[in-house]
């Protein structure tokens, strides 16, 4: 009888404890990954994957926003700007256990610099004509030579993962802390813990702590929600401000405002000189007093207060505070004054006539605002500035559109007056927009692909963007792109909105998670995040 | 009768053909169509956006595309989904079954508890019972699929319940109206003024009377429970093709979209012709 | 039956009334947004709370009632009219007319008109006002929502056609509009009916999801569709019954609408 009810108690005890120390972390990514080639890498969740399974040369760490060494245990950039020499870590193994060196990087570069894949990764390292030498110094030595100077050249090494040259399964041999086990496409995808990852904590325990990742596929936010108050899922990487102060009532420990994000909102003016619109709207959105005015009556605190509950702030340009080096703290945001607003339009010849502003042709001051559908908080926003710019006698009219239509508007037919949209930042360094501040660039939105700078203040810009870019030294490169900002903030050819925070939630049985504002929020140190669902029921 | 067999299945392809070129050509003229949201990533070079914007240029000529579609679909190759960078035969062969699985229970439930509601109000003709359903009906009928969907989450119910809850009012009121319909029939009347009983009327005297109808019904259901079934696997999150046909006609997905709608129309042209056989009266000899 | 259905009239007329008058019974106006009153709950100066950007629930409600149950009906009522033509006719004449509308029903059914629909919005002007855009939105509803109901119809007429009585008729020498009119759509209001009830709710709420391709009601002006949507998100469980007040209107309107024009079920 004893040793039968001790059996029993043994039995109890493995099953308990097994579930008490269940290591698989469960999260939803929002949509099916569109690849796992690491070369390929454009959408969110093929980031995410990229980054739990890649093992790469440098990391930046999410945290400090400094770039700390990884594979490559040391490296150095020539004085010209051109050259970046790797010393990589010996006795290192990819998951299916062929070892690590030199050829694999410059394998892994010679496929990325391959013109006819087009790979987004790829694309930021292309700083002139001509091809990117990789040449293999010694097997654990490496020298990549770039045709011209690349500014921030070391940062760019964080998206780059390495693949093997001669594993037999090339596509699956992976450096990172987890690969692919399994994937049901368009349901889940689950990771297992690499055998033979490098990396190993202080105590000389291997890295990770976690078994396995299950990663589900669900775009909805509501089901996330669902899911992660019944502790079905134990990290949500990106709430909304609504569903925050949702769960915020009920579980206060478990979510986490990690201040302002890297993204902004903004809204721009279409000043495309072929766009379809008659030529006295063309000519207000090329007014600087316009583009000023309007961006004075836009009540941006109450944008902050009203969709983002708080949890945002007024911006100030295009870097967020976030981002710790480049942010321009000179900067204030645009103060709400509807009379600044109507004597900046009053210079243009702008006035009130039965309280609809109409220009000085007599035309009625009426422009329609496109946006993205189904995001619930622009959709907002632009219902919100809609009645900040009645306040002036400004009629807008706000359409959603689902997001092809929108670009091919935005980008193609240029068949729009004002556009409202958000810029996703996951580089830190300004380096990464000169497709977005070069006149000549399609990324230009507001006047893309100039064949000269329609104004001087894009040719200015276009000066000091190129300065930046061909210095080495930050400090410098940072006047440099400051000046930029100040001129943005002057002309605004985009109306910065707001900055809105990093909002997660992290589930208590998380224990090491130290949720920040850069991508992936929640999971950026993964190989020393744990499972505790004692810990959790606890606190409970 | 085989002329009659060998007319349907002309008649049935002639729709899948005509289907399948009407959807090509509304998906290809629809605006969005070759957009891409890579367009708007600033690392990308002007060389890798051309590249992007030439990826489907295959696409734009809709005839041309069109008759290499079907001369590959003869051969089993279905083409790859431009949007999820994987074979469209594969991405079918895993989804459909979910799908038809869905479709399948959601029916059966909501044809199951019409069929009832509609037989009990007819046998016991109770004014709270009519009063009561059509209250019912009204307002499931006014919870929009997303509503219905995230409640079935939030209970912990299966998905074919909410894709039942959206069906089942439509299918209730057009059965409820065709049976009342019949109630001032002649035949009706006469069978009730001899005594027979309600239930033998309305299995009898009724049900065959409006056989037809009821069996159009059925047929239309296939196409409006795969039209819900969108939005339900959508929020659901379940991986079925109706999860797919959203992902792909948000992305202008050319390939994945025509097959999808070479199925819905094979389904639908199935249902409809399988419902107006099994609705033909067979008339005596003469 | 008799006073449940003047009830539901009764209902129906109050509710046609109160959202006709209901600009002079609402405090506010519609758009009006108060800014430090968000998501607030029921009040004596805001009757249903506010929504998410500080609107007056009650006069959302009511013009957005107004919007909904004038052009919804519409919509329906236009769709009736297509599947009657397309769908009942076809079955009527039967042969090659009703084989040909089989295959255009089923074409109906199966096509992806939401690419049509966009290219409805690409033709729109951008500063379409948001009452012509709910017009048309719920014009294009009517033109494409009939091919269900005709489908039933189609096989009603074609049942019809082959049934005694109207053989019968024909055999005594009605004349062909006689027996349209005094036989034909009677036997088929039973269908058109049922058609016209479930479209209502059926168009307002495709009116709303149909924002996301930038149709439908536009934003200030609310919709009852629009309302319900809010419907769609957990935030609105345990957000107070004022969210739900939406659904109440529709649900009952709906079911006073069939209850009022329901015949007497009796055998």
């Amino acid at each position: 009888m004893r040793r039968a009810t001790l059996c029993f108690g043994l039995v109890l005890t493995v099953l308990l404890t097994t579930d008490l120390c269940s290591d698989e972390l469960r999260f939803f990514l929002r949509s099916d990954p569109k690849t796992l080639n690491p070369a390929m890498v454009a959408d969110e969740p093929s980031e995410a994957i990229r980054y739990l399974t890649g093992g790469v040369l440098l990391r930046l760490n999410r945290d400090t926003q400094k770039l700390q060494p990884e594979l490559a245990r040391s490296w150095a950039i020539s004085k010209d700007g051109r050259t970046i020499t790797f010393t990589l870590r010996k006795g290192i193994c990819f998951s299916d256990g062929t070892p690590f060196n030199a050829e694999d990087v410059k394998f892994t570069m010679e496929q990325l610099m391959d013109p006819n894949l087009h790979a987004p990764t790829g694309d930021a390292f292309r700083s002139g004509t001509g091809k990117v030498i990789a040449s293999v110094l010694a097997p654990d030595k490496i020298a990549i030579t770039f045709p011209a100077p690349l500014a921030g050249l070391d940062r760019l090494f964080d998206q780059v993962a390495i693949v093997s040259s001669h594993s037999p399964r090339q596509e699956t041999a992976v450096l990172g802390p987890f690969y692919v086990a399994e994937r049901k496409p368009g349901s889940y995808i689950y990771l297992r813990k690499n055998p033979n990852y490098w990396k190993h904590d202080a105590s000389g325990r291997q890295l990770p702590y976690l078994d396995a990742i299950r990663l589900e596929i669900q775009g909805n936010r509501d089901i996330e929600l669902l899911h992660f108050t019944r502790n079905d899922i134990q990290l949500i990487n990106s709430l909304d401000a609504d569903y925050f102060d949702r769960l915020a009532r009920s579980a206060p420990q478990e979510v986490r405002d990690a201040g302002p994000s890297l993204d902004s909102e903004q809204l721009w003016f279409n000043q495309v000189p072929s766009a379809p619109l008659p030529a006295y709207k063309r000519e207000w959105f090329k007014s600087r007093n316009f583009r000023v005015a309007i961006s004075s009556a836009i009540n941006r605190d109450d944008l902050c207060k009203v969709v983002f509950k708080g949890h945002a702030e007024p911006a100030r340009g295009p870097i967020s505070p976030a981002n710790k080096f480049w942010f321009d703290a000179r900067l204030k945001p645009a103060r709400h004054d509807t009379n600044e607003a109507l004597r900046l339009l009053a210079q243009d010849g702008f006035r009130l006539s039965e309280g609809k502003l109409q220009d000085r042709d007599g035309h009625a001051v009426e422009f329609a605002i496109v946006t993205n559908s189904g995001n619930r908080a622009r959709e907002a926003m632009a219902t919100m500035i809609q009645q900040d710019l009645r306040a002036i006698g400004v009629t807008v009219n706000v359409v959603t559109l689902d997001f092809p239509s929108l670009i091919q508007r935005i980008s193609e037919s240029f068949d729009y007056e004002a556009a409202l949209l958000g810029f996703v930042n996951d580089e830190l360094d300004p380096d990464a927009q000169m497709n977005v501040w070069l006149s000549s660039a399609e990324e230009h939105q507001w006047n893309p692909k100039q064949q000269t700078p329609a104004t001087p203040w894009e040719a200015e810009i276009d000066r000091l963007m190129r300065a930046q870019a061909s210095s080495l030294d930050d400090h410098t490169r940072k006047k440099y792109f400051d000046q930029v900002q100040e001129i943005v903030a002057d002309e605004a050819p985009f109306i910065y909105l707001v900055n809105k925070n990093a909002l997660t939630a992290v589930s208590l049985s998380v224990e090491g998670a130290k949720p920040v504002p850069i991508r992936p929020q929640t999971f950026w140190n993964i190989e020393y995040l744990q499972l505790n669902v004692q810990q959790a029921s606890n606190a409970r | 009768m085989v002329n009659l067999g060998l007319r349907r299945l002309v008649l049935a392809a002639m729709t899948l053909m005509i289907g399948g070129l009407l959807s090509a050509t509304l998906v290809r003229y629809a605006p969005g169509f070759g957009a891409d949201e890579r367009q708007l990533d600033a690392r990308l070079s002007s060389e890798s956006l051309a590249a992007i914007r030439n990826a489907s240029a295959d696409e734009r000529s809709i005839g041309s595309y069109y008759l290499g579609y079907l001369s590959r679909a003869v051969h089993g190759d279905f083409g790859v989904s431009r949007s999820l960078n994987r074979p469209v035969r594969q991405l079918l062969t895993e989804r459909v079954g979910v799908t038809f699985q869905l479709v399948g229970k959601a029916m059966l439930l909501a044809w199951l508890a019409a069929a009832v509601l509609v037989c009990v109000a007819c046998l016991w003709r109770a004014p709270v019972l009519s009063l009561g359903s059509t209250v019912l009906t009204g307002t499931l009928l006014c919870l929009p699929a997303g509503a219905l969907a995230l409640l079935s989450i939030v209970l912990n119910a299966p998905g074919y319940l909410a894709l039942a809850f959206i069906l089942f009012p439509k299918v209730h009121r057009y059965l409820s109206n065709l049976t009342a319909a019949t109630a001032h029939m002649p035949h009706v009347l006469a069978a009730k003024a001899k005594g027979l009983s309600q239930t033998h009327i309305l299995f009898w005297h009724v049900v065959p009377v409006v056989r037809r109808e009821v069996l159009a019904l059925a047929g239309v259901s296939v196409g409006l429970a795969i039209s819900a079934a969108i939005p339900v696997e959508a929020l659901c999150g379940i991986p079925g093709i109706g999860q797919l046909a959203w992902q792909s006609a948000m992305a202008r997905d050319l390939p994945l979209l025509i097959n999808l709608c070479m199925l819905v129309t094979a389904s639908v042209t199935l249902a409809n012709s399988g419902a107006d056989l099994l609705a033909q009266e067979r008339r005596p000899p003469l | 039956m008799k006073g449940v259905r003047r009830a539901a009239r009764a209902m129906l007329a109050v509710i046609a009334l109160v959202s006709a008058i209901g600009g002079f019974l609402s405090r506010f106006d519609y758009a009006r947004q108060d800014r430090d009153a968000i998501s607030a709950p029921a009040s004596a100066q805001h009757w249903l709370g506010t929504d998410q950007l500080g609107r007056d629930r009650f006069a959302r409600l009511l013009h957005g009632t107004r919007v909904s149950l004038m052009l919804a009906p519409a919509a329906a009522a236009l769709s009736m009219l297509f599947a009657l033509v397309i769908g009942a006719a076809p079955g009527w004449m039967g042969g090659l007319s009703e084989r040909s509308a089989k295959l255009v029903i089923d074409l109906f059914l199966s096509v992806p008109w939401l690419f049509l629909l966009m290219m409805v919005r690409a033709l729109l002007p951008l500063n379409t006002s948001p009452v012509v855009s709910a017009v048309v939105t719920f014009l294009v509803l009517g033109a494409l929502g009939w091919a269900a109901p005709g489908r039933i119809l189609q096989a009603r007429a074609s049942r019809l056609r082959q049934s005694h009585f109207i053989l019968l008729a024909r055999a005594a020498g009605i004349s062909r509009w006689r027996l349209l009119y005094k036989h034909v759509v009677p036997n088929l209001q039973p269908v058109l009916l049922a058609q016209f009830w479930i479209s209502i709710p059926i168009f307002i709420l495709a009116e709303a999801n149909l924002s996301l391709l930038g149709l439908g009601v536009s934003e200030p002006l609310p919709s009852l569709g629009s309302l319900l949507r809010e419907l769609e998100s957990v935030l609105s469980l345990g957000g107070g019954v004022c969210r739900f007040t939406a659904l109440i209107v529709l649900a009952v309107v709906v079911s006073s609408l069939q209850i009022a024009v329901s015949r007497e079920e009796a055998y």
